[in-house]
């Protein structure tokens, strides 16, 4: 397009389309919530039917899970050790999280720009990453409670080695899919060194950076569960384990709902800053 | 003025190898060439002649395997803020606006923010985009980021623009509008300009002097003066001799190679 057309087009646009347009998103707006949540009330639903013609008893009702929720986040009903306890559980599982999540990416974002960029390094560290990566999380458990004895360290150290890896590769593809051509403009332009890394490097491959935070955050919170069933009191995935220890799969569904529902909080929360 | 200027480039005896399969090709090939401070020179020749290569090598993004260029003397030895590229797909900063991209070289030197500004604002004038200063390269057209990217590489006080194939993306239209602005702008800041083109016309249109270049290897063939009068008029009897002229110079260094490599 020509600049007058553009400049055009610029004029015109605003008066005459945003009110239809406003209306247009709002509605596309609605329709999405409709449809995101319908799926799940359907699935309630039949959950409940299923349960109920079945007869078994080994999993819960939703509505047994419902009460079972309503105890947990405010007591009243059983009054066991669970009662009344979901804040404190929530937030040991968050600092976890956030303490492995955020090592990760305090490590692996300036790791991953120097990779990309410096290509000795790349040579020196790429094979060991490579091998190091296929290795499941899991598989690091038995090692990280040598290392750190059971309890909340080892629970963090497997939430950073899991979000470690997504960052370090995300961040090293984004350094190196950057336009070849950007660097030399930068150059030429009287930028080097460090400053290179901060004004050019870094913004250049942010939006892979945030995809991989964005990974990471998910596998945080599947692996903050594995991490808390090796025996910590607190924390979501302990309570999901002493559920199974009890038999009580009201309280196993209702960790696995709240586990869902902070993924879910978090997972809309990086849309926005991304 | 050209004449009597000192030299501001001197390219002495550069020569880059590349292996092709078993065969070694140079382009450019033992390139000799001064050019004067404020001079307007293009380049043109068939592509694998080492045109861009030799203005990589200008720029200090790319080494000679021979030879060497200096500016007021002194040897390039790598990017420098006194030559300014201008790529054909414009290599803005995406994340940064118009405003934001022209002002990065002052930036760099860390003057202060009043200066930057002012510098900034001087130049976003200079190429026309007050109204479009705070928007992103990916809101502009292909035209605006081209003068956007002009407008960069001057706000940094270059004294040599490279241009490679600045204006090869754009439509017709937009590609007069700034060979015209173009010309307007190196009237009135004195900047020295190497520009590469594929278009005779465009070269005889821009430049004071006319290298063209002959493929495999890559040879300067001719140095003409374009003697006529700006600004020129591209459908006087005049041009059109003068640009006959060059395309003949042209085909003349191309037909053997297209000979050779049937």
């Amino acid at each position: 397009m020509s600049e007058q057309a553009t400049a055009l087009a610029e004029a015109i646009e605003p008066a005459a389309t945003e009110a239809p347009r406003r209306r247009r998103r709002l509605q596309e707006k609605l329709t999405a919530i409709a449809l995101g949540a319908g799926f799940p009330a359907l699935l309630v639903v039949l959950w409940h039917f299923a349960v109920a013609y079945s007869g078994t008893r080994l999993i819960p009702s939703p509505w047994q899970v419902a009460v079972m929720m309503y105890d947990f986040s405010f007591g009243g009903v059983y009054d066991d050790a669970f009662s009344a306890t979901i804040l404190t559980h929530i937030w040991k599982s968050m600092t976890r999280v956030y303490g492995g999540f955020l090592m990760a990416a305090l490590i692996g974002i300036p790791l991953g720009l120097l990779i990309g960029r410096i290509k000795p390094l790349r040579q020196l560290l790429d094979p060991t990453i490579n091998v190091l990566r296929p290795i499941p999380v899991t598989a690091w458990l038995p090692l990280s409670m040598i290392f750190f004895g059971l309890g909340p360290n080892a629970a963090i150290f497997l939430v950073f080695l899991g979000a470690f890896y997504p960052i370090l590769l995300n961040t090293t593809f984004g350094v190196r899919s950057v336009d070849v051509r950007l660097f030399e403009a930068a150059s030429m332009l009287g930028c080097s060194g460090s400053a290179m890394f901060r004004q050019v490097v870094l913004p250049a491959s942010l939006p892979s950076i945030c995809n991989g935070l964005r990974v990471a955050h998910g596998f945080a919170w599947i692996l903050i569960v594995v991490g808390e069933m090796t025996g910590v009191p607190t924390g979501l995935g302990s309570v999901i384990m002493d559920g199974r220890t009890l038999s009580r799969t009201d309280l196993v569904v209702t960790g696995m709902i709240v586990i869902g529902a902070m993924g879910f909080h978090h997972r809309s929360h990086h849309r926005g800053v991304v | 003025m050209a004449e009597s200027a000192p030299n501001l480039l001197t390219i002495r005896g550069v020569t880059k190898r590349f292996a092709v399969g078993d065969d070694e090709i140079e382009a450019p090939a033992r390139v000799d060439v001064s050019i004067a401070a404020g001079e307007f020179v293009c380049m043109i020749g068939a592509s694998g002649c080492g045109k861009s290569t030799l203005l990589r090598i200008v720029a200090g993004f790319e080494e000679p395997t021979v030879g060497s260029v200096t500016v007021r003397n002194k040897p390039v030895t790598g990017p420098g803020s006194d030559r300014g590229m201008v790529f054909q797909d414009y290599a803005l900063f995406p994340w940064m606006t118009v405003r934001q991209n022209i002002s990065f070289g002052p930036r760099q030197r860390h003057l202060p923010r009043a200066e930057v500004e002012a510098i900034a604002g001087e130049f976003v004038r200079l190429v026309g985009l007050e109204r479009f200063a705070d928007r992103y390269p990916s809101q502009l057209s292909g035209g605006m980021k081209q003068r956007v990217a002009i407008a960069r590489v001057l706000a940094n006080d270059a004294m040599i623009l490279l241009m490679d194939e600045p204006f090869g993306a754009l439509d017709a239209l937009t590609r007069e509008q700034l060979q015209r602005e173009l010309l307007q702008i190196w009237a009135r800041t004195g900047v020295t300009i190497i520009f590469v083109t594929h278009s005779v016309e465009e070269a005889v249109l821009l430049a004071d002097r006319v290298l063209v270049m002959s493929a495999g290897p890559g040879r300067i063939e001719n140095d003409l003066k374009i003697e006529l009068a700006r600004p020129r008029d591209v459908s006087s009897p005049e041009f059109n001799a003068v640009r006959r002229d060059v395309a003949r110079r042209l085909t003349s260094h191309l037909a053997p190679v297209q000979a050779a490599s049937h």
